[in-house]
Parts: structure tokens; sequence; C-alpha cells
């Protein structure tokens, strides 16, 4: 059985103009210390999908239908106290801005100390102080500092501390949503790293949401495409850059620059994403999509198996 | 294909010479009782270069390496500390105001945000129009006929549809073409554009940048290019030039620079560019510690303490920019072309 298992996942927005599917039908798995990246354009979905795993999808954002299950039990039927406990136990969250994530009036040490104590109300203080001396040597960042405020950290330094309180119970899970974006290359850099070598340590399985897909193909072991809040495709790595089978992943492998390469030719996507407002009939990528057929302007494709763990949902591959 | 892009001519556009720019930091009133210095932020610390007719110049760098700053200043937005700009063989920090509004029809910006730097209260045809009235150009009937060329140029077509729509009813992408309309408008002869492509969707950042491209060639424009994106800059430029803590420490033709990297910061920050490709195994080049302020800025060369190849003299004397065996290639460094032991 699976680490993580989600079937038929969708996610409605209800706003006042409408409803909005913002998670359409999502179906995949995880094993343990596994790396998936999730990628996809502004407004594809991926955020929300990564917060409904911990069930803190934000107002009027409700989960319309489908089940996730960590370690087999159904997450959505829990208590609120039982999903309290196990954020942070199970399955944590780093959040993109390290910024405004921290809180500014309190030392490093003491946001361990909180999030330890609220989790495990025996620990000691000292106890607690002392896990989170161990967690930021893992993470490279000097001892002495455990008593500083967060605004005397560097960008850097401060995604380090995030990642530090997500891992601090030893989760099984870790979400990351966009760790890096608010970064430099040299820090994105290491901080990927660091991300990688505490999955391989402790065995850990990370979610890597993302807009960029050079780090995706970098670094993770499998590769779940996102548009409009449909999983376009899903595969290992290797598999999806030797393979890319819908067209809009096809699209964007065309779109991004290799430093390695000699006059690259960029080629990119014609038109812009829908508005999930009015979202077009059928598959949602049909007005910008190359090999546009009749079909896809009427139904949605059904998700296709191809090679082993090859998923895509697009007619070009058979359904009707 | 960007080999067709060789017909620069060498006549040079900008000369910039010693350019400084340095921001007082911002005290309490007792700290100004009690402290006698003032200290600064040197944004940009000493800088030269030259950009050639025709060509893409990138800068390229971290934030807070002073990039944005230098095109500020170029624009004539910030007022520099010292030094000198040459525009046309003009010095441009003497110009007096009349001249000046000269010169903003010849240098215009593109800004980063396109969210933001369009006024959600202006329709997209007061919006591109105008500079014209601004400057005196056209008004009426000329000036929408203008508008809608201009729309159609970057590629806003049906032109007449997008005249009487407002910023929010766009896409991101199509605010951008919006503020590159908005910057060509005037005919200017350069363009500074700054992270113009940085908050788009990958999907559609490359018809920004080809649109970029494709004006260069039909209006015979010149652009800074700004960017912390080295891939990106890699696609478009002709030369381009690494900052670090307000300094260039290396400047050269692109191609050169991507195979034959100099500097340690250049080397190390191309080796973390992430390659988008699994089977590939990338070496990343460690650097110790991160980017100091640039409040204190180190002695010497402002990156020895980070430098794998630094040595007694690399704390003590600056390294000035010189050019590499008589070719397009300049680098400041005490040990160019070092590698990490």
């Amino acid at each position: 059985m699976s680490l993580l298992q989600v079937d038929h996942l969708t996610i409605d927005y209800k706003t006042r103009k409408g409803t909005i599917r913002a998670v359409n039908d999502v179906s995949f798995s995880m094993e343990k210390g596994e790396i998936l990246g999730l990628v996809g354009e502004s407004g594809s979905g991926k955020s929300t999908l990564g917060l409904s795993l911990v069930r803190l999808v934000p107002y009027p954002g409700v989960i319309a239908s489908g089940h996730i299950r960590v370690e087999k039990k159904d997450i959505l039927q829990l208590r609120d106290r039982e999903m309290r406990s196990s954020r942070g136990r199970k399955i944590a969250f780093v959040f993109q801005d390290p910024m405004t994530s921290l809180n500014p009036v309190k030392k490093i040490g003491d946001h361990f100390v909180e999030f330890l104590r609220t989790h495990t109300p025996h620990m000691s203080k000292k106890d607690a102080l002392e896990r989170a001396r161990h967690i930021l040597d893992e993470l490279g960042i000097p001892n002495e500092r455990i008593s500083d405020y967060p605004h005397q950290f560097s960008g850097g330094m401060r995604q380090r501390i995030m990642i530090g309180l997500a891992i601090a119970l030893n989760p099984s899970i870790v979400i990351a949503d966009e760790p890096t974006t608010a970064l430099d290359v040299i820090v994105q850099d290491r901080i990927l790293d660091i991300l990688k070598d505490l999955c391989r340590a402790h065995d850990m399985a990370l979610v890597l949401i993302t807009h960029d897909l050079s780090i995706v193909l970098e670094r993770c072991d499998t590769i779940f495409v996102m548009y409009a809040g449909h999983q376009v495709e899903y595969g290992e790595s290797e598999e999806l850059y030797r393979n890319p089978r819908h067209p809009y992943t096809q699209g964007l492998l065309r779109s991004i620059p290799n430093i390695e390469l000699a006059d690259q030719k960029l080629d990119a996507i014609p038109g812009s994403p829908p508005d999930l407002l009015n979202p077009p009939k059928g598959c949602p990528f049909w007005p910008r999509c190359p090999h546009v057929m009749e079909i896809c302007r009427i139904k949605v494709p059904p998700l296709i198996g191809l090679e082993v763990g090859h998923l895509v949902k697009c007619f070009l591959y058979g359904g009707t | 294909m960007l080999l067709v892009w060789r017909n620069i001519s060498l006549s040079i556009l900008w000369n910039v010479e010693h350019l400084k720019k340095y921001f007082p930091v911002q005290r309490s009133f007792l700290e100004k009782l009690f402290t006698r210095k003032t200290e600064y932020v040197r944004a940009v610390d000493d800088v030269d270069f030259s950009i050639r007719s025709g060509e893409v110049f990138t800068l390229a760098g971290e934030s807070g390496c002073g990039k944005t700053t230098t095109g500020m200043l170029l624009a004539r937005l910030i007022e520099p500390t010292s030094g000198t700009m040459f525009f046309e063989g003009k010095d441009i920090c003497s110009l007096r105001r009349e001249e000046l509004r000269h010169l903003r029809r010849k240098v215009q910006i593109i800004f980063q945000d396109p969210y933001a730097s369009l006024n959600p209260r202006m329709k997209i045809g007061k919006t591109v129009g105008h500079p014209l009235e601004v400057h005196g150009l056209a008004k009426g009937l000329e000036k929408e006929k203008k508008v809608l060329e201009v729309l159609n140029e970057v590629g806003l077509t049906p032109p007449e549809k997008f005249v009487d729509l407002y910023p929010h009813q766009l896409s991101g992408g199509q605010r951008q073409r919006v503020a590159v309309a908005r910057s060509i408008i005037l005919r200017p002869e350069f363009v500074v554009a700054d992270e113009p492509v940085s908050m788009i969707d990958v999907s559609i950042r490359t018809t920004i940048i080809d649109l970029m491209l494709d004006l260069r060639e039909n209006l015979g424009l010149t652009y800074l290019f700004i960017t912390h994106d080295l891939a990106i800059a890699k696609y478009i430029s002709d030369r381009i030039a690494i900052m670090y803590l307000g300094k260039i420490v290396e400047l050269s033709e692109k191609t050169e620079l991507f195979t034959n990297p100099l500097h340690p910061y250049t080397k190390a920050l191309l080796s973390a560019i992430p390659i988008p490709n699994p089977e590939r195994k990338r070496q990343t080049i460690e650097l110790k510690g991160e980017v100091p302020s640039a409040i204190k800025i180190p002695s010497g060369c402002r990156f020895h303490p980070r430098c794998f190849a630094a040595t007694a003299v690399c704390s003590q004397e600056e390294p000035k920019l010189v050019r590499i065996n008589g070719s397009d290639h300049f680098v400041a460094c005490h040990y160019p072309g070092a590698g990490q032991e």
C-alpha cells in the first residue's frame, strides 16, 4: 500500500461569480522516500492541491469529492483535532515565502519550542531546544544563532529554518510550495540539495510544487504536470523527458532554455491559460493545442495509461 | 539562428564611466545624535561599460547586485552619486530640463511587473497613447491611429478590441505587451527592460522575448536587458555583464561567457543553474557563506571572502575590470580562470 494515495480528488472554490474547479478529478500515489514534482503555471491548481493534502484549502475552497489517504487513513474523514495532530507529525508543509512565514518577534529557538511542545506536550523546553539545535546542525545553521530573530537571517537561511520546522517531528511526507521562488539561483541550488538530502536520510517523501520545469526534471523521481486543474500528464522524470506525450508537456519542454545547448531555439505555446470561471468545454487545453480534434472540444479526455506508470489525459492516445 | 543578428553596427550608443550610486542608510533621530558618520548602501560602485548600437546588452546577477539601479540610472529615473554617462556622445548627467525631456523620447523603460506598471483605471488605448500627449507629439485622431498601429506591432490584434479594455481584463502576457507598446510608441532608440518576463508564465515567456527581438530588428532598437535568470539572458543577449555587490566582475559576448567563464563568481553562478535534463548530473561549485551587505563591502576584491581561489592579495587590492588578451572578454579578478581545488 502506498504512503499517500489520492483518488479522484476534486476541489471547488465557490465564489460569488461562480464555481471555480481548481482541482479536477486528480489521482496519484506516492511511496516512501519518493520525490514528486508538481508543475504547472500560475492558476493551474498546484498550490490548492498541495494545501488539500494537509487539509488547509482556504475559504471558499471545498473538497467536492475524492479521497486522500495517508498510510491508509482517509484524512478527509478525520476530526479537526486528529487532523491537527497529524499535521507536522505525518505530513508537513513548507510555505513559499520565508520572509512572512516566521513570527518576527520570536527567536528562532522559540519557534521550535512552540511547535514541538504543541505536538508533544510532555516535552521540556530544554529538550525542545536540544532537538532544535540538532536540526539546525543538519541544515548547516550555526548553533549559536538559535537565539537570533528572523530578521537577522538571510532569505536562504530563513527558508532553511522553515524546512527545519517542517521536519522537526520526522513526518513521512513534506509538501514544499515553491520553496525557492523568492531566492537567488545559488541559494536555490543549496536549498534543493538540502531538501533532497533530508529525503534520502530520513526516507521522507517530498512533494515539490513549482512552476520551474528545469528544477523538477533535475531533482524529482516522478513528475505531475497540471493544467487548469487537470492532471494532464504523470510519469517518471526520465520517461517524461524522453517521451513527453501531452501536447502541453511537449510545449513546455520546448519553451524552457537550457544553458548547455548552443543557439537553442525556444518555442512558446500560443494563447494563454483559460479563465477557470468559464473554462472551455472538453479538454481545457484544446484552444492552445496544435493537434486539436473534433472530440477534444466536446469531451474531457480520460486519463490513459501508457507504459508502466505513465499517464496522460489526451485523446491522441485513445479514449472515446 | 541568432547569428542572423550580426548586422549590429559597432558604433557606441552608451559609454558609462565610473558610475556610482550610493544610498544613505535611514537612521533614527537618536542614532543621528550619537553617531557622526552616515553609512551608505553602495548599490552601484564604480561601474564602466559601453553599449553598442543595436545590441542586447544584459546586466545579470543576484538580487541586490545593483543591476536594477544601473538601469534606473541610465533611464535618468534616479541621479548618480558620481560618474559620467554618455548617450550618443552627450553627457546626460548635465542635461537641462528641455534636453532631458528630449532624451526621454529616446530612452524608454519596461518594468518587471505588468500588474503594477499599468494604471488600473486607464483604458489600454489611453495608457499606450499617453506618452504622445506628454511629449506633445500627437492628439486626437492622429494619436488614435498611432496607438492602433503600435498595438498591432506588439501583437495585440485586433487593436480596436484592445483600446477600450482595462488592464484587469487582460492576461499577464497581454499586459506586458501593453507595457512594451507604451515603451515603443515614441520610437525610442534605447529601451531598458527590467526583468520583463520574470512574472510571466513559462509557456508564454518566449513570445514576449521574441517580440522584443523582432522589434529590435524592425525599429532598430538597442536594449539594456536586466535579469537574474542566466538561461533567459543566454537566449536573448549579445553581450552579458555579471554584477556582484555593485560591480561588474565579468563582461563578455554570451557564448564565450558560458563556455569559458573566467571569474570564480561567474563559474559558481553558472554551475548553480538547473539543467532541464534528468540524465545530466550537474557539478555545483560551492561558495562559502552568503552575499555580504552592500553597506559593509569587503576590502580588496569584494568577492574574496567567498572565493575558492582567494589569496592574501585579494583581500588587499581591488582587481580592475581588464581585457583578456585583446579579446572582447573582460574580467575583474587577480586569478582569472582559476579552478576549484
